[in-house]
């Protein structure tokens, strides 16, 4: 669906679109480092951008070994949350009672301060991978539980009844309308909670973790590096902006009818 | 004079406090166009929920062939007033959805639907996603969905109601010349006076909610039907225009 000349139009398009933003970045960075050079602060204070960035490429072995422990930990997690989520939602969708017994419970999961909560989950679960599966899942999971569950209500119920009239089963229904009309409202909780996910991870790992960014950044700062620091804020902000991207692009090719307003011959 | 094909004996419904149907009671003959005529409100829909098992009615029967209605075994060919086409889909996978439903294979639906893309005005379409195509084409689309499931008989609810006035003509007209060509027994449900006529051997008006049949016309038969400009027809016209906006004399 994505071909040379669709992919060549996006990039224009995300061009056109980023234009802006990449102007407004540079010059606060560009300020930045007038600032650091002119003012002569101590780098232990604020690092300038450009020695955040050589930095960063010195310790970038160290660096991309964490990263990697990060991004583990942000799709494992994300990936239990999504079965999760998928699992609750066609639960309460058939069985419409379950929904008053459970949303209480997952709304109370989404009131829990993290900074309280992840050193918990890491005396519980130990310094491994599982307290950042965990902790990314309970951030993520409620988002999209709302969505699907959302999804599923937004179907057509003309459309529900013409294929009982066929008749469809409640669960062959379920597969064939109301799954696929939960689709735009999917993506939107992906779009949303691919974001937290990142910051659940490296919060887990912040609490007491073997490898992550997290830990990294917890090292840093007690060895006074906030060059190192930023390095590793910047590698974090990257990934939470590559998976956000990877996110629209997935939409975009498994919606492609919502792009064709007008005929195309 | 054959069996009815449908027969609805003295329906009556009600959604809790709100009386919507009274006293509802029609036969359609095999092979025969009947319609439902009625203000918006009255409970038109409401008749053909009760047909497809989508609601209950409260008293009265419903008879198939002349053996009670059972309404998840017996089926019809129902199409939606809103054309319901799963946007998702592509045209040709939306045709074929009640054979799907009915256990085909996707390749043998396809295979059984894809002859017919000409004759409703669709080909060259088939690839096409419904958002691509014209109100009028996706009309034809839900009603190409409703036929190909062979079935006893085809409810239509306001099967163009959406169209503006032109495409709608057209579209009447082409239904009225694929009836005759293809022998369906049809209950219709519209609000359009004009289409009733010109598409109906019969034709039940309904009162406003509650709504019962106050009356009911028939169309001479002189298929296929061109409609406009026949006296005869213009006449039945104005007859049933009298009836909806008097319906107590
Ligand atoms: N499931 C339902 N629950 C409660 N009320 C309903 C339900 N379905 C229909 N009604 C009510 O029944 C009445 C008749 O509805 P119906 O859809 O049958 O009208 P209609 O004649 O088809 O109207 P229109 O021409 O506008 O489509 C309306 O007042 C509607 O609010
Ligand atoms: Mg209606």
């Amino acid at each position: 669906m994505l071909n040379a000349s669709a992919l060549s139009r996006l990039f224009a398009r995300i061009f056109n679109h980023a234009g802006p933003a990449v102007a407004s970045v540079s010059a606060l960075v560009l300020g930045w480092e007038a600032y650091v050079q002119l003012s002569g602060i101590s780098p232990t204070a604020l690092p300038a951008p450009s020695r955040v960035l050589a930095q960063g490429f010195e310790n970038r072995e160290a660096l991309a070994g964490h990263t990697l422990a990060t991004l583990q930990a942000t799709l494992f997690g994300f990936a239990s949350s999504l079965s999760a989520a998928f699992m609750f939602s066609t639960l309460i969708d058939f069985f419409r009672p379950l929904r008053r017994a459970l949303f209480p419970v997952f709304i109370i999961t989404q009131t829990l301060p993290l900074v309280a909560i992840a050193p918990l989950i890491v005396l519980w679960f130990g310094f491994g991978l599982t307290p950042k599966i965990v902790l990314v899942a309970l951030v993520t999971f409620f988002p999209m539980l709302v969505a699907l569950a959302q999804g599923y209500e937004s179907t057509d119920r003309d459309l529900s009844e013409l294929l009982a009239s066929m008749g469809a089963s409640r669960w062959r229904i379920f597969i064939m309308a109301r799954l696929p009309s939960a689709r735009p409202y999917f993506f939107a909780g992906l779009c949303i909670s691919i974001t937290y996910a990142v910051v659940g991870a490296i919060f887990a790992e912040y609490a007491g973790a073997a490898r992550g960014l997290g830990i990294y950044i917890l090292n840093a700062k007690n060895n006074f590096r906030p060059d190192l620091v930023l390095a590793a804020v910047f590698v974090s902000s990257t990934l939470t902006l590559l998976l956000f991207g990877a996110t629209v692009l997935i939409q975009r090719a498994s919606m492609p009818w919502l792009r064709l307003s007008e005929p195309t011959r | 004079m054959s069996r009815p094909r449908l027969e609805l004996h003295r329906l009556r419904k009600s959604f809790g406090a709100v009386d919507v149907l009274t006293d509802i009671s029609l036969t359609v003959l095999p092979g025969e166009f009947v319609s439902i005529l009625g203000p918006s409100g009255a409970g038109k829909s409401t008749i053909l929920q009760m047909l497809i098992g989508a609601t209950d009615p409260d008293m009265g029967t419903m008879l198939l062939n002349g053996a009670p209605l059972v309404p998840k075994r017996d089926r019809f060919a129902f199409m939606p007033q809103r054309d319901a086409l799963m946007p998702w889909r592509r045209i040709i996978d939306n045709t074929t959805l009640g054979l799907e439903v009915a256990g085909l294979s996707r390749e043998a639906a396809r295979a059984e639907v894809a002859p017919l893309f000409a004759e409703f005005g669709l080909a060259g379409f088939e690839q096409h996603y419904p958002a691509q195509l014209s109100g009028g084409m996706r009309q034809r689309a839900a009603l190409l969905r409703t036929v190909v499931q062979q079935r006893p008989m085809l409810l239509l609810d306001e099967p163009f109601g959406a169209l503006d006035a032109l495409t709608r003509t057209q579209m009447q007209r082409w239904l009225a010349k694929m009836w005759s060509r293809h022998h369906w027994t049809v209950l219709l449900i519209t609000h359009d006076v004009r289409e009733a006529v010109l598409l109906s051997d019969r034709i039940h008006v309904l009162s406003s909610r509650p709504a019962h049949v106050v009356h009911q016309f028939r169309v001479p038969r002189d298929h296929p039907r061109q409609g406009v400009g026949s006296p005869a027809l213009a006449a039945i016209e104005a007859e049933i225009l009298q009836t909806l906006l008097h319906p107590e004399n």
